[in-house]
């Protein structure tokens, strides 16, 4: 299959055509060899992008997402490559998990990187077989969702991990302060919510920047929310700290007032905070604090959504609208530039992650996508490809929609137009 | 007269006009329970159901004497006795009901929000009877008619309430209701028991009960939710009732024409002392007739909402 993409603008490069051969883009070719020739009228070409945090549900919770489901929601959101956490069940845990995933998503429409759990079943006592789980493919370990609580686990992960080249990915929250269902202000005591303090993340925070300043290693600090975890963030890197870290579209857009109506789409771990800790994620992404954006995809059923709104289910689904919403209030504003937005949605995960993933150059995976920048479109939840509908951002007007994503020389998804 | 939304969900939704229309109307009532003939028929051919999800002694009777004073069919269903302990979900449950025709469903459920969360679901106008540690309107309302009885006006009153804030939907409904009518409302409690940014609903934190009471025209105990506790929030009963109870003395530093409210039940020697419970300022038994008036006027305002469309 050769394809040829013409009348483009290519990120990054004055290239006005791409080549592509199989898998890998190539060098020019005649368009009468070509199987496909499509015509961008002038649009740009992306790499496809990477999201590291993605819970794809598959095994144990195909009724929720699975593998394929989730793989087309991440393509019509123009990524190529995510990261699947590993709280599914059983819980990715060991080598045969990774395998199953990894073949599971042989066919499916995004590269699945598995992301492997750093304890035996999300637990407090044993460290997951991480060089075991290497070998099969996991890019990194993860509690997600299930913090590691104790600080001595959490040293031994760390330093195990090391000795594989393993990144540690962690999800603050201190459990005993986040006993609640919203973050703690006067939205959840006008509203009678019990609250989860920022401290609650910021200690957290604040002992895994400890633990890898003292041991040397590196740590990457997952949906960064707070204002006292940027500042603890970027003081940490200033002093040469191997920190990296990461923040979801929703804490750069939304805050705990929209919990005021006990919408249960707006009720995640972290939770949404405050307009102050909203600005200081905004800052953090500005000034390098922060390097990712990911989803933190969290396909959850009507029926664990449409519930009393402390019992509901934590998380929202992301794929689908993150690109979008990261053009429209970050980039279209004027306060973050286009590249940085790539870097922050595609170079930097697949940096910290050495998933080689952004390249356009001949001989590299052709892996692309292309966004409309310039209208206006509605996101609407019933279009989207994900087997969940939990997103707070229905009916949004929104610039950037996806319109091509090729991954590997196949499209993966195409805006019927 | 009539309520413009279809449910009482809390005191946020309401307006001070409506307010005010519920205490005038409850005020009638409250003529119709001291007559000999406690019947009327605003409520005749209505159906009314309570659905509570936790206990309660006088919120429920209360209820369930309000609609019979007005001829509605009834009926009364507990969690324990019910699909609800077959795990049958919450909306599954009230959509039931408003299938057999039901006017009004009287809600108590421990989440807040509970109600809000099936209100716009079904046909049936819902009345939160206590909703979690978010609200409780009819018991804000009636602790406002057994004031409103006292003063001609909200207006520049100091009412003090004191205790367990944190998980208290009455201290909720309370400041978000007087604050509507133009009173000034102090709370005070163990900082423990404190919510986060409380202030921003127009109360005064006070710094300690003596501060709190000091020239109120109505004071008002509030329950320590022991089964709401998660965790200690104070060290003993005995150091409870030392620094937090509202004493004989504390009321001294009240005007001197103030009176003691508490919402019930009430544990004796902890937040009040029982001679404050039975003294000549304690009004707590008349909140409890006004309870009913108040229901009945919420009743018949939301049906001659229904029954105006």
């Amino acid at each position: 299959m050769k394809t040829i993409i013409k009348n483009c603008k290519v990120f990054n490069s004055d290239k006005t055509e791409l080549y592509i051969d199989g898998e890998k883009f190539a060098a020019a070719f005649p368009e009468n060899e070509a199987d496909e020739v499509i015509d961008l009228e002038g649009k740009m070409v992306f790499p496809g992008l990477v999201d590291m945090h993605v819970h794809l549900r598959e095994p144990g919770y195909e009724y929720r997402e699975t593998i394929a489901t989730g793989c087309a929601a991440a393509a019509k959101g123009g990524f190529t490559a995510v990261c699947s956490m590993p709280n599914t069940f059983p819980v990715c845990d060991n080598a045969a998990v990774v395998n199953g995933i990894i073949k599971k998503a042989e066919n499916a429409k995004c590269r699945v990187y598995p992301v492997g759990a750093a304890t035996k079943g999300l637990g407090v006592k044993e460290i997951a077989e991480i060089g075991l789980m290497k070998e099969a493919g996991i890019v990194a370990v993860s509690n997600d969702g299930k913090p590691i609580a104790n600080a001595g686990i959490m040293r031994k992960v760390l330093e195990y991990a090391s000795d594989f080249d393993m990144p540690v990915l962690n999800h603050c929250e201190d459990d005993f302060l986040s006993e609640g269902a919203m973050n703690e202000g006067p939205v959840s005591t006008f509203i009678g919510i019990r609250g989860i303090p920022t401290a609650a993340e910021d200690i957290m925070i604040s002992r895994d920047l400890i633990l890898s300043e003292y041991l040397d290693v590196p740590v990457h600090i997952q949906h960064v929310s707070t204002k006292g975890g940027v500042r603890m963030i970027r003081d940490a890197k200033a002093r040469g700290v191997k920190v990296t870290a990461e923040t979801c579209p929703h804490y750069f857009t939304l805050t705990d007032d929209s919990c005021e109506n006990y919408d249960t789409n707006f009720k995640m771990h972290p939770p949404l905070r405050t307009e102050e800790h909203k600005q200081a994620v905004i800052e953090g992404i500005v000034d390098g604090t922060i390097d990712c954006i990911v989803t933190d995809h969290a396909p959850h059923h009507q029926d664990e959504k449409e519930l009393e709104f402390s019992l509901a289910n934590n998380g929202i689904v992301g794929l689908e609208s993150s690109f979008a919403l990261g053009y429209t209030y970050l980039v279209k504003p004027g306060i973050i530039s286009i590249e940085r937005l790539i870097d922050l949605m595609c170079y930097n995960p697949s940096n910290i992650l050495r998933l080689g993933r952004g390249g356009l150059e001949i001989g590299d995976d052709a892996d692309l996508t292309v966004f409309d920048l310039d209208n206006e479109f509605t996101f609407d939840k019933n279009k989207m490809l994900s087997k969940s509908r939990n997103t707070p951002f229905d009916g949004w007007k929104l610039y950037g929609e996806t319109v091509l994503t090729m991954m590997g020389g196949k499209k993966t998804y195409e805006k019927l137009c | 007269m009539a309520l413009k939304n279809k449910d009482l969900l809390g005191m946020k939704q309401l307006t001070s006009e409506e307010i005010m229309e519920i205490l005038d109307t409850a005020k009638t009532m409250k003529m119709v329970i001291s007559s000999g003939n406690k019947k009327t028929s605003h409520l005749q051919g209505k159906a009314v159901i309570t659905l509570f999800y936790e206990n309660t002694t006088r919120t429920r009777t209360s209820f369930e004497m309000a609609s019979n004073y007005m001829g509605s069919s009834s009926a009364n269903i507990s969690s324990s006795g019910s699909s609800v302990a077959k795990g049958e979900s919450l909306l599954d449950t009230v959509r039931t009901l408003d299938a057999m025709g039901t006017d009004i469903i009287i809600m108590r459920h421990n989440q807040s929000g509970a109600p809000h969360s099936i209100a716009n679901k079904i046909n049936a106008s819902v009345v939160n009877a206590g909703d979690g540690m978010n609200e409780h309107p009819t018991q804000a309302l009636l602790d406002m008619l057994t004031m409103y009885e006292r003063f001609d006006t909200f207006e520049g009153k100091n009412i003090a309430i004191c205790g367990d804030c944190y998980h208290s939907r009455v201290v909720r409904s309370n400041a978000i209701g007087l604050a509507k009518l133009g009173a000034n409302v102090s709370v005070y409690g163990p900082r423990t028991m404190m919510p986060v940014g409380i202030e921003n609903m127009g109360v005064r934190v006070a710094d300690s009960v003596a501060d709190c009471v000091k020239d109120a025209d109505a004071v008002m105990g509030l329950r320590v939710q022991l089964e709401r506790q998660n965790s200690a929030l104070f060290p003993s009963v005995a150091e409870y009732s030392k620094f937090y109870a509202i004493t004989p003395e504390i009321l001294q530093l009240a005007k001197p024409d103030a009176f003691l409210m508490h919402p019930g039940p009430c544990n004796h020697g902890v937040e009040l002392p029982t001679a404050v419970y039975d003294c000549d300022q304690s009004v707590i038994n008349e909140q409890v007739t006004n309870g009913v008036a108040v229901r009945m006027a919420v009743l018949y305002l939301l049906m001659a909402r229904r029954n105006n469309l």
